[in-house]
């Protein structure tokens, strides 16, 4: 039952986007049309649950060896090598789906919410399961985002704006909107 | 001449948040209040100095294929460094700012320095262009922190302005969005005049 708290918790209560402020640069970037954000969502999904794996494991070797300070430094390196990784067997294995993901897997490496996720894991002590509904909720949440977003600015682009106001500062001032909407999550459930 | 150019072009003409669009995650997270911004782009100024010229350094014994890894490790080193002195000598700024300095590592600012500027350039135009990008990153920060806590608290820097006042939303994270929308339309606005001052 807790993991199910856990992965709701961070697919709308904490949105890691409107709420917690992770992945706001690819949140920015990718979301002009509906089927890049699609596609960067369920990239980022997959390479969020994959990493909190490696990163719990990587954990535990770093707690029994008490060198806990290192844990940015070998976060980042095993994910910076895990996406490479992910990258060189989805295009030699399956070119149909590197296709669909490939140009978003760069990208992904620079995404904060895989670190932070990782590092979060890390923080609150979570279970192996734990940590995978956790980075399952981060990035449905994620993808949610991205497609409510994506949907909202490929209308946008039909309208007439002040000329100062297009392109990055209406986008800001639609997530603040989209925000307030997350805000009534607030409560909802206690863990 | 040209070194005082180095400097200064991360204020204004090479903003890293209102111009280049760049770590959008800590800019929006941590300015609830003037201080948690200042102190979040110390930070990040440190790291981005240090990393630039460590970078700068060794730039020419690092193999390009692999230059990627190389300059990643040498963040990472530093904002674990940051990361501890701050957990050491300011307790208080260390928890408010939380995860977002070991998230100073993903920040894209450091890592496109490095790539774009430290990689190519002397260590002390390096350092000059990380203390200069850096300080303009704290300029943002602390500009949005302050409106965000005057208009929700009261406050700036801790210190009472009014009460009874207070739109406390500009604390929560709808008003992060919406005060970098309208500064980011402002300076979008103060731009386009220019140009067309200059048209003229």
């Amino acid at each position: 039952m807790r993991v199910f708290l856990i992965l709701f918790s961070a697919l709308l209560i904490n949105n890691y986007v409107f709420i917690r402020f992770l992945g706001i640069c690819p949140f920015l970037g990718v979301s002009k049309k509906l089927d890049t954000a699609v596609g960067m969502g369920f990239a980022a999904t997959f390479v969020l649950v994959m990493s909190s794996v490696i990163t719990w494991f990587v954990n535990l070797l770093l707690v029994a060896a008490g060198l806990e300070f290192l844990r940015t430094v070998s976060f980042i390196l095993v994910i910076a090598t895990f996406v490479q990784f992910v990258e060189f067997v989805i295009k030699k294995n399956s070119p149909a789906l590197y296709e669909a993901l490939g140009i978003y897997l760069p990208l992904i490496t620079t995404n904060c919410i895989i670190l932070g996720v990782a590092i979060l894991n890390a923080q609150a002590k979570y279970s192996l399961l734990e940590a995978i509904f956790h980075a399952l909720g981060a990035g449905l949440g994620f993808l949610l985002a991205l497609v409510i977003f994506a949907g909202i600015r490929e209308r946008l682009e039909l309208y007439e704006l002040p000329k100062s106001f297009e392109g990055l500062p209406i986008a800001l001032i639609l997530a603040s909107i989209i925000s307030m909407a997350f805000m009534g999550f607030q409560g909802l459930i206690k863990l | 001449m040209s070194r005082m150019k180095e400097f200064t072009k991360g204020f204004f003409k090479e903003n890293a948040t209102y111009v280049q669009v760049l770590g959008m995650c800590p800019t929006l997270a941590v300015t609830t209040s003037a201080i948690n911004g200042f102190g979040m782009g110390l930070a990040a100024t440190a790291v981005l100095t240090l990393s630039n010229i460590v970078i700068s350094s060794i730039r020419k014994g690092v193999p390009a294929k692999i230059r990627i890894p190389i300059f990643i490790t040498v963040i990472a080193t530093f904002v674990t460094i940051v990361d501890l002195l701050m957990h050491a000598f300011t307790y208080s700024l260390w928890k408010a700012l939380g995860i977002f300095i070991p998230l100073i590592v993903v920040n894209c600012i450091i890592m496109g320095r490095a790539e774009a500027y430290a990689s190519k350039n002397d260590v002390l135009n390096s350092m000059l262009d990380g203390l200069g990008v850096g300080l303009g990153f704290t300029a943002s920060l602390v500009l949005l922190g302050s409106i965000r806590e005057i208009l929700g608290n009261g406050t700036i820097f801790g210190v009472r302005l009014w009460s009874g006042f207070n739109v406390f939303a500009m604390i929560l994270p709808p008003g992060a969005y919406m005060t970098l929308g309208l500064l980011a339309a402002l300076f979008t606005a103060i731009g386009l005049k220019r140009k067309r001052g200059e048209q003229k």
